[in-house]
């Protein structure tokens, strides 16, 4: 990878160094049935990261450490420097956004409202959200396509809506690094596509790192700069869309054959299951 | 959000309800066994009456209950509000989790071991809340913080205790006190004395202010612990202090009211419906509501039965269940 980051315009934070901007170095961790074995990541603040593997293998736990909430046993998460797990909550929510499909929402807010929270961290001791606030709402809301949806409940609207109103609230919390797990869960395949051009275009223009947990292989071989692939708590392998998808380790690791060859448009890896 | 959480419009909704507070209290001071005019209430709040009686009745005899009965309602509905974000939970309110049980057991028992621990009857009942709500939280923590399921759970099965325990405590007493607790079980304002009131004020004015300050972070509370947790929130921390004043509300108002029902559950569920589910706008409009909900319950209490009384909690029961279903149809049907 590159030397030297981009000086976020936001962020006014001395930059230490000009290693990558994150750093997880060897974090581990152990519930009483599951184990994630060392694993190391570095990325560059523009870059989309998928992390694949199938149901189990450890990639919601890896995100939970990444995000600074889950302590890891051993090894540590830089992110410009700074050890995301030495932060306090709401200054750690500063620097890192994570969106997932929540469970169930009890009262009904108003979608503006729902992407609102996301300020919550930059409010400090005001009770109420400012201009600037409300500036970034309408950016976010401006991004994700929602702003004619502002005023519908939040129960309402559509999952592919949610999805992107999930995004939405991660992104007006300003984060260095979004973690996604499974922002396209649920959608069809047209809403898969804009959800994860939309994630990469920010995350370009906005300076972010941008780590997607996804079953989608196709996807994350068209969008991602960087494939991390777990099998029961191990990382099997890291590195470009070409170097990770190989046939062998996929048809193991996913018990069912498949074929990996060239999409013709993009020139990235596809996978194809084999038909038996 | 029917109305915005911006500081101008809470000053505003805080204004305007406590003018319907105002108007609520008047009127209220003017029933009762004798009828005044609003004129004469006015004239006897000022001291100003020409018929001296009528100066003993506003301001002896009605306006500390009319009080009463705005601090209780205030607590009883920001308590409700503040533990329904908090566990989750529509069903959520001050009795689910056993707290006014654990006053009534308290008061229950002063009156049975009788003399001088019978007068003091609401510092035990306080003491009973106080004990439960302990007693809950270990209950309800899991790993160094709160698990709101267990929390609403052993709520629950410590409720049910205390209420055996208070059947078991009532076959010991003479039936000339059964009465009082009875009345006392269903929610009475007509014991009041001003030294009531001087603990009252501050405590719940501090109470309600305190929670206030936790007023965002309720917001993001309902969206999950996690997700609390990943906006910023300090949630072990939030979630214990939250509680801690939802509780001392509730416990400081069953020990001077006893158990009146339905209205920590119901006011925030109206408060909802008019201002949206920010707590920043929720929490005063419960607080007002809550107090003007209570006012008028306890107005009707008074008069409804003239010369005799009903408890108020009889009167809260009454409309509230009715209420309650309404809500939950119209949940249903959207």
């Amino acid at each position: 990878m590159g030397q030297g980051g981009r000086i976020h315009p936001s962020h006014n934070e001395q930059r230490q160094g000009a290693g990558p901007d994150l750093c997880v170095s060897r974090v581990a961790f152990r519930h009483p049935h599951f184990e994630l074995f060392p694993v190391s990541l570095e990325a560059q603040a523009g870059q989309l990261i998928a992390i694949i593997g199938p149901n189990g293998s450890g990639k919601s736990t890896l995100l939970e450490i990444v995000s600074g909430h889950l302590k890891p046993l051993g090894g540590s998460v830089r992110l410009d420097g700074v050890d995301l797990h030495g932060l306090p909550p709401h200054e750690r929510a500063k620097r890192v956004g994570l969106a997932r499909q929540e469970s169930i929402l009890l009262f009904s807010f108003e979608v503006r409202e729902f992407i609102r929270q996301g300020r919550h961290p930059h409010l400090g001791r005001s009770l109420f959200e400012s201009g600037d606030d409300e500036r970034w709402v309408d950016w976010a809301m401006q991004q994700t396509n929602l702003a004619a949806f502002a005023g519908r409940r939040i129960l309402e609207i559509s999952s592919g809506e949610f999805q992107r109103a999930v995004l939405a609230r991660a992104l007006v919390q300003r984060p260095r690094l979004l973690l996604l797990d499974e922002p396209t869960a649920n959608l069809d395949i047209g809403y898969q596509i804009e959800m994860l051009r939309l994630i990469r275009r920010l995350a370009a223009s906005e300076d972010f790192i941008a780590v997607v947990v996804t079953h989608e292989l196709n996807l994350a071989a068209e969008m991602a700069d960087f494939i991390l692939l777990l099998e029961a708590g191990r990382c099997l392998g890291q590195g470009s869309p070409a170097q990770v998808l190989e046939s062998g380790v996929l048809s193991r690791v996913f018990r069912t054959p498949v074929a990996v060859d060239g999409n013709p448009s993009s020139g990235r890896p596809r996978v194809t299951w084999i038909a038996p | 959000m029917k109305i915005a959480a911006t500081g101008r419009n809470v000053v505003t909704l805080v204004l305007v309800l406590a003018a319907c507070l105002a108007v609520v209290g008047l009127v209220a001071l003017a029933f009762g066994g004798a009828h005044l005019s609003l004129r004469e209430v006015w004239a006897g709040l000022r001291g100003e009456s020409s018929a001296p009686e009528a100066s003993v009745i506003v301001r002896q005899i009605r306006l500390p209950r009319v009080l009463l009965a705005m601090l209780v309602g205030a607590a009883l509905a920001v308590s409700g509000t503040a533990l329904q974000a908090l566990l989750r939970n529509p069903l959520a309110d001050p009795y689910v989790l056993g707290i006014s049980s654990g006053a009534a057991l308290g008061a229950i028992v002063a009156l049975w071991v009788g003399g001088r621990v019978a007068t003091a009857s609401p510092l035990v009942a306080f003491g009973g809340a106080l004990a439960t709500t302990a007693w809950v939280y270990f209950l309800g923590r899991r790993a160094g913080r709160l698990a709101s399921y267990t929390l609403l759970l052993a709520g629950v099965v410590t409720a049910s205790f205390l209420s055996a325990a208070i059947l078991f405590v009532l076959t010991m007493l003479s039936t000339r006190d059964v009465r009082g607790v009875a009345f006392w079980l269903m929610g009475d304002l007509s014991v009041v004395t001003e030294s009531h009131l001087r603990v009252l004020v501050p405590v719940v004015v501090a109470g309600i202010v305190a929670l206030y300050f936790f007023a965002k972070d309720l917001n993001v509370l309902l969206l999950g612990e996690e997700e609390a947790a990943h906006l910023g929130v300090n949630v072990a921390w939030v979630e214990t202090a939250i509680y801690l004043l939802a509780s001392l509300l509730t416990g400081v108002a069953v020990a001077v009211s006893g158990a009146i029902g339905y209205l920590g559950l119901l006011v925030p569920h109206l408060g909802r419906m008019v201002v949206g589910s920010d707590h920043r706008t929720l929490l005063p409009t419960a607080a007002l509501g809550g107090a003007i909900v209570l006012v008028i319950s306890d107005t009707l209490a008074r008069t409804i039965v003239a010369p005799a009384e009903l408890p108020v909690g009889a009167v809260t029961a009454v409309a509230g269940a009715p209420v309650f279903i309404y809500l939950l149809r119209r949940t249903a049907g959207s």
